[in-house]
């Protein structure tokens, strides 16, 4: 049985470089992803499309230009972007098709689908392949995510995704999900983990053994919060299982070591604090902003991402760390 | 003194909401609801509440324009080009609580007397009311090159209105943090949240400002500015303190709606009725004190 791998490195690890990619470091690692044979790779601000801000953090190269670097350095693979609406427009996402992006994940909050009907249908109109991208999924029950995806399909996507962005999640919590989406839904299912507890290559292959057939990796487990499964290890770890990914592990791995890791600003190793997103179920890019603002009030960043979690805080509520920090150290 | 007659059109959250607040103008007297669906809450409430009702839309009201000398209009930027027409040709003023924005951008605190004789103001969004002000407080002290605003919002209190449409929420707000706000460039992202209870809308305000410093000056003028805000929307709070770092300045604010129509953590709807509801207390006023000036 076939996957499709889809490394989300240039977007997901956005975030953990601070949204501070180059163009030289983006075809670097497009022309690695090309010649490793990864099919998609997705390549946008860490928020999607029109996510540079003072709110997530401004790219220090317009995310446009990355697009445009990364589109031409594929020869066969694809360039993927993300579009949360309610942050990126129907007109960036034609900005981004233009340039020569062939997939979009259209995401919103794992309740809030309805707010993408629009966005879908262009992307369709435009010849893109088109997925619903459910965020948070661990804070809905099954039935609501059932009902969440059959918006997404009944609006024209491809492909709907089970998207765990606090690294929430454990395998049961996965397999009960992808399992129901599978007996629910026409279209192909898929899965995107965050490693917060340590959980995301298991997390993956309860997906994969529940049905989904995308799944998403970053290299070197470069995303938000402790990263995501890790993309070259993902390939490996499936090829054992008996699926094919069409991959080249070596080159893969090439591309992680020789492109990934000199651009790393820190480890993605699990630490007290991304473990924290995981345990308390809090949006992974409010890492790096949770200990920002832990430091500059003088609060213990785990206190403070508690908090968050306790508040039900969802993704692209960053401005409430600030507010929560202040609050704290008060 | 004798009060100008509303009608509003539209009866959905927005217009319900709006009857509540205009019974308590002391210039304005609500006289007719313009609806399509005579099984709508909001007619329904309406006639309960002895006033005029009409079922068959604009072309209703455009048989009754007796009844009106002011017009809200709360229904969709696809249907408010045609009723602004239609009723400004007949000489009614207009008050757009759609994303159409035929007219100018209006937000009371920062520029509502430049408006007044406007046959027609939009009322921009709900973040826009929100934020702007807060915007305009920054910019009076320092010029702003660049200001964002965040609103986040309980899923409850965004109709399928906002939701089929809410590259509109974006493309508006960021072009009013501009012409109204003062800003050079704006930008603007709404979030829902569907927690329960629904949270109360907050909204945070980040800005760039030409210089560093000021920190005093745009405090104070931005806690001058709340207190206006609260003159029309008691439940407008400074969540808080500002953060500056460097040029950027951070603003959180927080609306606690007054609980007409919908719960107290719409703050949303209630920001945009009340602002609007301002609008037309001026409105009224100005043709009132022409009226005398004349006899």
């Amino acid at each position: 049985m076939t996957l499709n791998i889809l490394d989300v490195s240039l977007r997901d690890g956005s975030h953990s470089v601070r949204h501070s990619f180059t163009e030289d470091q983006v075809r670097a690692a497009a022309r690695g992803l090309n010649a490793a044979g990864v099919r998609y790779f997705e390549v946008s601000h860490g928020d999607g499309l029109g996510g540079s801000s003072l709110q997530y953090g401004l790219s220090a190269t317009s995310e446009l230009k990355l697009i445009e670097a990364a589109v031409s350095e594929c020869t066969t693979s694809e360039v993927a972007v993300l579009l949360i609406p309610g942050i990126g427009t129907k007109q960036d996402l034609e900005n981004a098709a233009k340039l020569g992006a062939k997939m979009v994940r259209v995401a919103t909050h794992v309740t809030e689908a309805d707010v993408a009907a629009q966005h879908i249908e262009l992307a369709r109109n435009l010849g893109m392949k088109t997925v619903g991208f459910l965020m948070m999924s661990h804070m809905a029950p099954v039935e609501k995510i059932v009902e969440q995806a059959k918006l997404f399909e009944s609006y024209g996507a491809e492909i709907v995704y089970v998207t765990d962005s606090a690294g929430a999640m454990l395998p049961q919590d996965v397999t009960n999900r992808i399992a129901a989406l599978r007996q629910s839904i026409q279209c192909d299912i898929g899965f995107h983990a965050h490693n917060n507890l340590s959980m995301a290559m298991a997390n993956t292959i309860a997906a994969v053994e529940a049905g989904a057939t995308y799944i998403d990796g970053s290299m070197r487990a470069l995303g938000a919060g402790a990263g995501n499964t890790q993309t070259e290890v993902m390939v490996a770890v499936l090829e054992r299982l008996g699926y094919e990914t069409g991959v080249d592990l070596y080159k893969l791995m090439d591309t992680a070591n020789d492109v990934i890791a000199p651009i790393m600003q820190q480890s993605q190793e699990v630490t007290g604090s991304s473990l924290t997103l995981g345990y308390a179920g809090v949006y992974s890019s409010f890492l790096l902003h949770a200990q920002k603002a832990a430091k500059q009030f003088g609060v213990d960043e785990r206190d403070l991402l508690i908090k968050i979690g306790q508040m039900k805080a969802v993704g692209g509520q960053e401005d409430l760390i600030y507010e929560v920090a202040q609050t704290l150290a008060r | 003194m004798t009060k100008l007659k509303v009608g509003i059109i539209g009866s959905g959250n927005i217009g319900t909401d709006l009857m509540y607040k205009i019974e308590r103008s002391p210039v304005l007297e609500m006289s007719v609801m313009v609806g399509i669906d005579p099984e709508s809450d909001g007619l329904k409430r309406a006639k309960r509440r002895g006033y005029e009702i009409i079922s068959n839309g604009i072309d209703g009201l455009m048989e009754r324009l007796d009844l009106v000398d002011i017009v809200y209009d709360a229904t969709s930027a696809y249907a408010h080009k045609r009723n602004s027409d239609l009723l400004t040709a007949a000489g009614k003023k207009v008050i757009d609580l759609t994303p159409a924005a035929i007219g100018p951008f209006t937000v009371p605190p920062v520029n509502l007397k430049e408006h007044i004789e406007k046959s027609n103001v939009n009322m921009v969004t709900c973040g826009g009311q929100a934020t702007i002000p807060m915007i305009h407080a920054i910019n009076r002290v320092v010029p702003v090159d660049y200001a964002e605003i965040v609103a986040t919002i309980a899923s409850l209190s965004a109709g399928p209105g906002t939701r089929a449409n809410i590259d509109e929420f974006t493309s508006t707000t960021s072009k009013a943090i501009e012409v109204v706000g003062g800003a050079k460039k704006g930008k603007a992202i709404i979030i829902l949240n569907p927690a329960e209870p629904p949270i109360i809308m907050r909204d945070a305000i980040h800005a760039l400002v030409e210089e560093e410093g000021h920190e005093e000056a745009i405090t104070k003028s931005i806690q001058d500015m709340v207190v206006e805000v609260q003159a029309y929307v008691p439940g407008y709070t400074l969540k808080a303190t500002p953060i500056f770092e460097g040029k950027k300045v951070s603003v959180f604010i927080e609306v606690n709606g007054a609980a007409d129509y919908l719960p107290a953590y719409a703050g949303n709807l209630d920001i945009m009725t009340a602002a609007a509801v301002q609008v037309g207390n001026e409105m009224a006023r100005h043709l009132q004190r022409e009226k005398e000036v004349i006899s």
